[in-house]
């Protein structure tokens, strides 16, 4: 199989309840790089991320058929525990969702349900995690202060490093700046862009720009639907669909 | 058309500041009725006497073996309730299904609406000769049939103030805490838990406050021996029992009737700081969560 390919989606198809999200959906995600999944609301662009990590399976009464294969093995395989599943593949919410406890111990979480109990590794993967997520400046001094106390901005960047602190290989995005300003999301971007050297990214935005300013390929959701997915410049220069065009040139949606 | 909104207005302040005017009028005949008492008595000497005599003469007026009366049958019903309560709290909140959560919630809500004549019926004929038996012991009604029976009847109460303080906590901190790589159980002791924290005290102080002021069970299932308990399956009496037991037969204006009123004040602010421990907790709570005021 291809190398550069970090997860593979077969013929995927997800319900809820009876209602079909997703048909027939069929990708690969290129490693290391950026891949950006846009659509209108309710196109189903969110329901296929929380697919990679199983975290619909939280959900009840939904159903989920196909194969979604993970550097070449099936995820959704009896033989998987999803806890390891979900500790490579890191998860970054729409709304920034710190737990109520400290800066230092949102990061060190992971670590510490992974099993982790040698005081200096976390101390040192915490400090780490937060210079990768570019918020260490910030909060170098006041790492033992609760984490809600932070602007929202640097609520998500906090985020980011405590799923950034397990180290996993892919990161997924859902919608990361849809609740932040423009000088935060420009700020969360920036970092994106800094990720994709370590890690394959995944993100889900509404905003068309984003995609365009910082996904390498980008896929266009519509009612469940793959309409199109290739290289970013070709979606929003010479899209093969009208229906692409139309979205991205902003005539619906 | 104005004079009528008026007219509303007024009436529905009056409603409600009516409760108000209850609790002014309370406290103020607990205090006319149970202040004159420390006039023969001192208040350490009220409050730490180990004897209560209050018919002998000369009377004893020691609540000491009332005071711990109380605090032991309410210590041990915490034993009862908590895990009860919380147990059943996290099972609803965290693994039922939603089948079985519609089932339980009000199943455990009908426990709270049992008259508590009901419990000490129970409790006097069922339990306390049944723990007589099993435990060998020279009576059934003891501390501990008394906390057996406020520990199951304060368990709706923990319960639902818990599940309640549970299902506050964000489902975001549980996808956040699934998608670290932590499995259930972690999620459940690592963040939510720990997030409901402040509202699973609340519910278990004020699961507290209501052991604390129940009256009609103790007296039926704890045997009325005021003497300072040494274990808990021994008879005892408690503040309420012991109001609810000589308020009837002693005269008005007397002095024991003064020191029934005492013993009703010293309650009344026991359950007051109870509530006002709980009300505080519970406001952090809703703060550390984000949840305004």
């Amino acid at each position: 199989m291809d190398n550069n390919i970090r997860i593979e989606v077969k013929d995927v198809n997800f319900y809820y309840g009876k209602k079909s999200a997703l048909q027939n959906v069929s990708m690969d995600i290129k490693k290391n790089k950026i891949t950006a999944i846009i659509g209108p609301s309710g196109c189903g662009k969110s329901t296929l991320i929380r697919l990679f990590n199983r975290m619909n399976e939280l959900i009840p009464n939904t159903k989920m058929e196909g194969t979604i294969n993970l550097d070449g093995e099936n995820i959704y395989s009896s033989k998987i525990d999803v806890v390891e599943v979900r500790r490579q593949i890191g998860m970054v919410f729409q709304k920034p969702n710190p737990f109520p406890k400290s800066i230092f111990e949102n990061v060190a979480y992971g670590l510490r349900v992974n099993g982790i109990k040698d005081k200096k590794y976390i101390r040192e993967k915490v400090e780490k995690s937060l210079k990768n997520a570019a918020i260490w400046e910030e909060v170098k001094n006041r790492l033992f202060d609760n984490a809600l106390g932070l602007s929202g901005g640097q609520q998500q960047r906090l985020c980011i490093a405590r799923a950034l602190a397990v180290e996993p290989e892919v990161l997924l995005m859902d919608e990361p700046c849809s609740a932040l300003d423009p000088t935060s999301t420009r700020k969360i971007e920036e970092l994106v862009l800094d990720l994709k050297k370590k890690y394959t990214i995944v993100i889900v935005t509404h905003n068309m720009q984003q995609a365009a300013r910082i996904a390498d390929y980008t896929a266009f959701f519509m009612m469940g639907d793959l309409i199109e997915y290739d290289i970013t410049d070709k979606i929003f220069t010479k899209p093969s669909k009208k229906v692409t065009e139309d979205y991205i040139t902003g005539r619906f949606g | 058309m104005i004079k009528k909104e008026k007219i509303y207005k007024y009436l529905f302040a009056s409603l409600a500041f009516a409760s108000l005017v209850f609790l002014v009028g309370i406290t103020i005949v607990l205090f006319k009725e149970g202040l004159p008492i420390f006039k023969e008595v001192g208040f350490f000497e009220f409050l730490g006497g180990k004897y209560w005599y209050p018919t002998y003469e000369p009377a004893d007026f020691g609540i000491l073996p009332l005071v711990l009366g109380s605090f032991a049958v309410t210590g041990g019903a915490l034993f009862i309730c908590v895990p009860l309560g919380v147990g059943s709290a996290l099972y609803i909140n965290e693994i039922a299904s939603q089948r079985q959560k519609t089932i339980l919630k009000p199943l455990i809500e009908i426990l709270a609406g049992v008259p508590s004549i009901v419990y000490g019926f129970f409790g006097m004929v069922v339990v306390a000769p049944f723990l007589q038996k099993a435990l060998g012991l020279p009576v059934g009604q003891t501390a501990f049939t008394g906390s057996l029976m406020l520990g199951i009847m304060a368990t709706p109460t923990v319960c639902s103030i818990s599940e309640d303080a549970l299902s506050f906590v964000p489902k975001s901190f549980r996808y956040a805490s699934f998608a670290t790589g932590a499995n259930r159980w972690q999620t459940l002791t690592k963040v939510i838990i720990p997030s409901a924290g402040s509202g699973i005290s609340t519910a278990i102080i004020l699961g507290m406050s209501r052991a604390v002021g129940e009256t009609m069970t103790v007296l039926m299932v704890t045997g009325g021996a005021a003497v300072i308990p040494h274990t808990l399956f021994q008879p005892v009496r408690t503040m309420t029992a012991t109001i609810a037991a000589e308020m009837g037969e002693t005269v008005l204006g007397s002095s024991h009737y003064h020191a029934l009123f005492a013993i009703g004040l010293i309650l009344f602010f026991i359950t007051l700081v109870f509530n006002i421990i709980a009300e505080l907790i519970s406001r952090r709570f809703r703060i550390k969560l984000g949840l305004g005021r």
